[in-house]
């Protein structure tokens, strides 16, 4: 192995510090810190334009940071060309050679390095994306997810420290998408290398990645497990961006228990301490539409669950695993609830006269502002609920 | 010449094609008049090429009978070939002068940026949008104030002048289709800059490089003004026609221009053959 | 919004934006040689003729002239030659017309009539561009003969009576532009062609589905989207034109009553060899070309020049 370049079996520490760039016109990244430990799978989500490809770019050097530095294995690397960093990209458009056959592509990199044995290992990588076959051949001969298959084997041979790859899966159609993030993941703990992973689709990031970074406007707003992002976002961003939520503007009138009283114009609701990023004063209360369940009648209250109503519901529709409801509650606004099709047939009617039920614990707690911040920023800020993701 | 790509088929589709109008005489009446059309178009071509056949030894104006003799001794009028022979080095010379210097800078104009651009592109685009009468007067005066002599070389000079600008034009659209993502690519797999040039940019300019060398070869054996002003009292083949239709051209100058049509007519269709059977390997 | 994701896409680019590196030596090693070629035999060149044009001749001296500031030379060729000048911007602006209807038909066959059928449209494509490989003269020279009055085409009008005996076709202003409209018609067909061969069929789909007749479909809907191709076309024909003299020489296809501004340029500096003179109709010439190209430049701006 080429010692310059610093390559290990396995993978190495990725730090951001301090990172800003500016492009003529507008900031794209405003000020990143982040560290991704080696082996890991780590995802960058966004929406398009909040700076993730820019972060890419960075870390391959294809660009240069205006102020910051970028540290791989613990040694700087911001000054140095990307020929030179032990880093390798797997570009959106796949980026293959048109004037090389596949095992051509594949070996490139190798040969660049001047490695030994360098078409033997190649094959040896197109054997692990299962593609040995067809390595005479020129990429335009070729379906999309072979292309996308030899482009990553273009980059895992290198065994690079850091294995970048930019939305890599965007034109593959859905069957095949599935296909490969589970590939993808099964090659990355197989080969050990750290994984940075940058794509707007957050079920992706969700599916594949052992730590997800959600990005907006040029930093990141929660970096944490899927599960950690999912149940407890921080920001109404996250809370948005990340499936739906419903946020539910009130005040908080005390604090006992570890739970939050917080005042809606629906009611009071119950908000864990530990859930909320704000302890008095104004707030949002989120909680998941999946989590909630409608009654017909009004529910006993116990001390588990939060209850409002009543409303009547104004939109029922059929999505096949569930069926979703929208819910007008006098004062608070449209709900949205999601129930799973247990039985055949609605449950429910336009129409109709119901409460809505859901546990505490499932509730969270956000800046006052937060239904502000919501993703998909085309829809006029409704109420209550905010949509998916742009 | 251009690059005459394959087009795109599109789907097929149930209406009626707007395109053709349905009525029994409008849908015949653009393939008639194309057809007419190209038989005028190429009349003059046939007609070189008969006459070439022409048992005529110094004015090829009218019909004396069939031979074979122009075809096989060509050079038995001397001057044709001498003429013919310049305007071969004079292409030549002047195609690989302007495609190196034109290809260079095409690859700046798409790849760097800098300032002075749009008078860069005025620059560029004169010598295509100046008559060539001026062109050739202006050579012509400033080899007078120089003191230079005509000659050969004034030719060369001339004919790279007015063919670089063509090579940038055809170059720049190669290099403008040209992914970035394939050199970032390069470089993401550890390929130096002089690498990433030599082992994937250059490969892919190569057919815009080679169109451009092609047409600027063209462009230069073809060419009469500019070469009459700056050629003194050598002949290209285009110069030996002009001054020698006063008195009367020899069947041997027919010969040529045959022979040069033909091959010419063949290279494109043998490239079209070959491109074609390129896609359909690709598509299998 | 449909119509413009549909609209004609710009010269062949990959849809990426190139992302541009900042000048620095390599541009400056990459431009620097064609530029100063450039400047040296297109710049200088100008400069000197414009300096010629300001010349005075030495009287008695054969092709002599000391440089001075004789502004009185434009005055002499615009009172001597203002009916060539006339008469070249006439004859160029019909053989642009000329061009333009006759190449229009054929390019709009080539490029969606017969769109699909790739061979087809390959070989008309190869025989639009064929006239470029016979030297231009000698096909300028056939077309005289085949005009001359020895030839089929007077003989035949002779005979049907469309003719006077006293009547011939060369030498005259006709056969002028008509040698100076086939010259140039490829020059027309091809940017006419590259555009109409990009036009979304779709959006002619469109125009029938909105009530549209095939002649309204044509007027409205491809005929202005065709424009940009009218205009490249229209400048690759009439700025050549304007300076042809060789379809305008007495050996090809005219004669002394039909000489254009080049023919009276070349004459100037080659055979009679006043140089002042020629130098100042060439600035002349130019200067009006210059005008006419800004004009376009105004409208579609530099980035599409080249």
């Amino acid at each position: 192995m080429n010692a310059a370049t610093d390559f290990g079996a396995a993978g190495a520490d990725l730090e951001l510090r301090g990172i800003r760039k500016e492009f003529p016109g507008f900031t794209a990244i405003e000020e990143l810190d982040l560290v991704i430990p080696a082996g890991s799978f780590f995802a960058l989500l966004g929406p398009s334009g909040c700076g993730k490809t820019t972060t890419l770019r960075l870390v391959a050097g294809l660009e240069q940071p205006s102020a910051g530095q970028v540290l791989i294995g613990g040694k700087d690397v911001t000054s140095l060309a990307p020929h030179k960093r032990p880093v390798n990209t797997v570009f959106q458009s796949y980026a293959l050679f048109p004037h090389m056959t596949v095992i051509e592509n594949v070996a490139f990199g190798l040969k660049r390095r001047k490695v030994a044995d360098a078409t033997a290992k190649a094959h040896e990588a197109l054997r692990l994306v299962e593609l040995d076959h067809v390595a005479d051949r020129r990429p335009t001969q070729l379906s999309g997810g072979q292309q996308q298959r030899v482009a990553l084997a273009r980059a895992v041979v290198n065994r690079p420290a850091l294995l970048l790859l930019d939305e890599p899966l965007g034109a593959l159609d859905l069957k095949l998408r599935r296909q490969m993030q589970v590939e993808l993941k099964s090659i990355q703990s197989e080969v050990g290398l750290t994984f940075l992973h940058v794509t707007h689709d957050q079920e992706e990031a969700m599916t594949m990645a052992d730590t997800v970074a959600v990005m907006n406007k040029g930093r990141i707003e929660q970096l944490g497990s899927p599960q950690e992002l999912y149940e407890r976002p921080r920001t109404g961003f996250v809370a948005t961006f990340l499936g739906q939520s419903n946020l539910v503007p009130g005040t908080v009138e005390s604090e006992a228990n570890g739970m939050l009283t917080v005042r809606t114009a629906g009611g009071v609701v119950l908000v864990p301490v530990d859930r909320s990023v704000v302890r008095s004063g104004r707030i949002t209360v989120g909680v998941r539409p999946e989590k909630l369940m409608l009654h017909a009648a009004e529910p006993a209250r116990d001390g588990d669950h939060n209850v409002l109503g009543p409303g009547r519901i104004t939109d029922v529709s059929f999505t096949g695993v569930s069926t979703q409801y929208l819910v007008e509650i006098p004062g608070v606004g449209t709900i949205s609830v999601f129930s799973q099709n247990l039985v055949y047939g609605a449950v429910f009617s336009e129409g109709d006269e119901v409460w809505i039920a859901g546990q505490r614990e499932h509730t969270f707690g956000l800046e006052a502002d937060a239904r502000d911040a919501v993703a998909d920023p085309d829809l006029a800020p409704d109420p209550v609920t905010a949509g998916e993701a742009a | 010449m251009t690059t005459i790509e394959a087009s795109t088929a599109t789907a097929p589709f149930a209406r009626p094609n707007p395109v053709r109008p349905k009525i029994g005489l409008g849908r015949w009446l653009l393939p008639t008049y194309v057809t007419i059309a190209f038989v005028l178009l190429l009349i003059p071509i046939v007609y070189t090429f008969v006459f070439s056949f022409n048992a005529a030894n110094r004015s090829n104006i009218s019909w004396n009978g069939f031979t074979f003799d122009n075809w096989l001794n060509v050079c038995s009028q001397a001057d044709v070939c001498v003429a013919f022979g310049n305007s071969l080095i004079v292409g030549g010379v002047s195609t690989v002068l302007a495609t190196a210097l034109g290809t260079a800078i095409a690859i700046a104009l798409v790849r760097y940026r800098f300032r002075a651009r749009s008078a860069i592109s005025v620059l560029l685009f004169l010598p295509m949008a100046t008559p060539e009468v001026v062109i050739g007067a202006g050579l012509a005066a400033q080899f007078l104030t120089a003191g230079i002599s005509k000659g050969l070389g004034t030719i060369i000079i001339a004919h790279t002048m007015f063919c670089l600008s063509f090579v940038v034009v055809t170059v720049r659209a190669r290099v403008l289709s040209l992914d970035p993502a394939l050199e970032e690519a390069g470089r993401d797999l550890y390929g130096s800059p002089t690498q990433v040039f030599w082992r994937i940019t250059f490969p892919l300019l190569l057919p815009g490089i080679i169109a451009a060398a092609l047409l600027s070869f063209s462009l230069s054996f073809d060419d009469f003004i500019i070469t009459y002003f700056t050629s003194g009292t050598v002949q290209t083949f285009p110069v030996y026609v002009y001054v020698a239709a006063q008195r009367g051209i020899p069947p041997q100058a027919n010969v040529i221009a045959s022979a040069v049509f033909l091959i010419a007519i063949a290279a494109v269709l043998v490239f079209q053959v070959v491109a074609a059977a390129r896609a359909r390997r690709r598509r299998a | 919004m449909a119509l413009t994701a549909l609209a004609p896409a710009g010269a062949g680019s990959s849809g990426a934006a190139p992302e541009r590196r900042r000048g620095g030596l390599i541009a400056l090693a990459l431009l620097t040689p064609g530029l100063a070629y450039l400047a040296l035999f297109f710049l200088v060149p100008f400069i000197s003729l414009l300096m010629t044009s300001f010349g005075i001749n030495v009287p008695d001296q054969y092709g002599v002239f000391d440089y001075g500031f004789r502004w009185e030379n434009y005055v002499d060729v615009i009172a001597a030659y203002w009916p060539q000048f006339l008469r070249s911007f006439w004859f160029a602006l019909l053989a642009t017309v000329f061009a333009l209807l006759i190449g229009y038909p054929i390019a709009y066959y080539i490029g969606v009539r017969i769109r699909e059928r790739t061979l087809l449209r390959n070989l008309l494509l190869v025989l639009v561009i064929a006239p470029f490989f016979i030297s231009f003269l000698l096909r300028t020279l056939a077309w005289k003969q085949i005009l001359s009055d020895e030839g089929p085409v007077v003989s035949v009008l002779h005979f049907i009576g469309l003719m006077g005996p006293q009547d011939h076709i060369t030498g005259t202003a006709f056969s002028v532009v008509f040698g100076l409209t086939y010259n140039f018609i490829p020059f027309m067909t091809l940017p006419l062609f590259a555009t109409l061969d990009r036009l979304d069929k779709r959006l002619l789909e469109a125009g029938s589905d909105l009530y549209a007749s095939p002649r309204q479909t044509f007027f409205r809907i491809t005929l202005p989207l065709s424009l940009p191709g009218i205009v490249s076309g229209t400048l690759l024909t009439f700025i050549p034109a304007t300076g042809d003299y060789v379809n305008a020489s007495q050996s090809f296809l005219g004669s002394s009553s039909t000489a254009m501004i080049g023919n009276v340029i070349q004459s100037k500096f080659l055979i009679t060899v006043n140089y002042p003179q020629a130098a100042a109709l060439s600035i002349l010439l130019m200067a009006v070309i210059v005008v006419i190209v800004s004009v376009y430049v105004r409208r579609s701006g530099t980035d599409d020049l080249l």
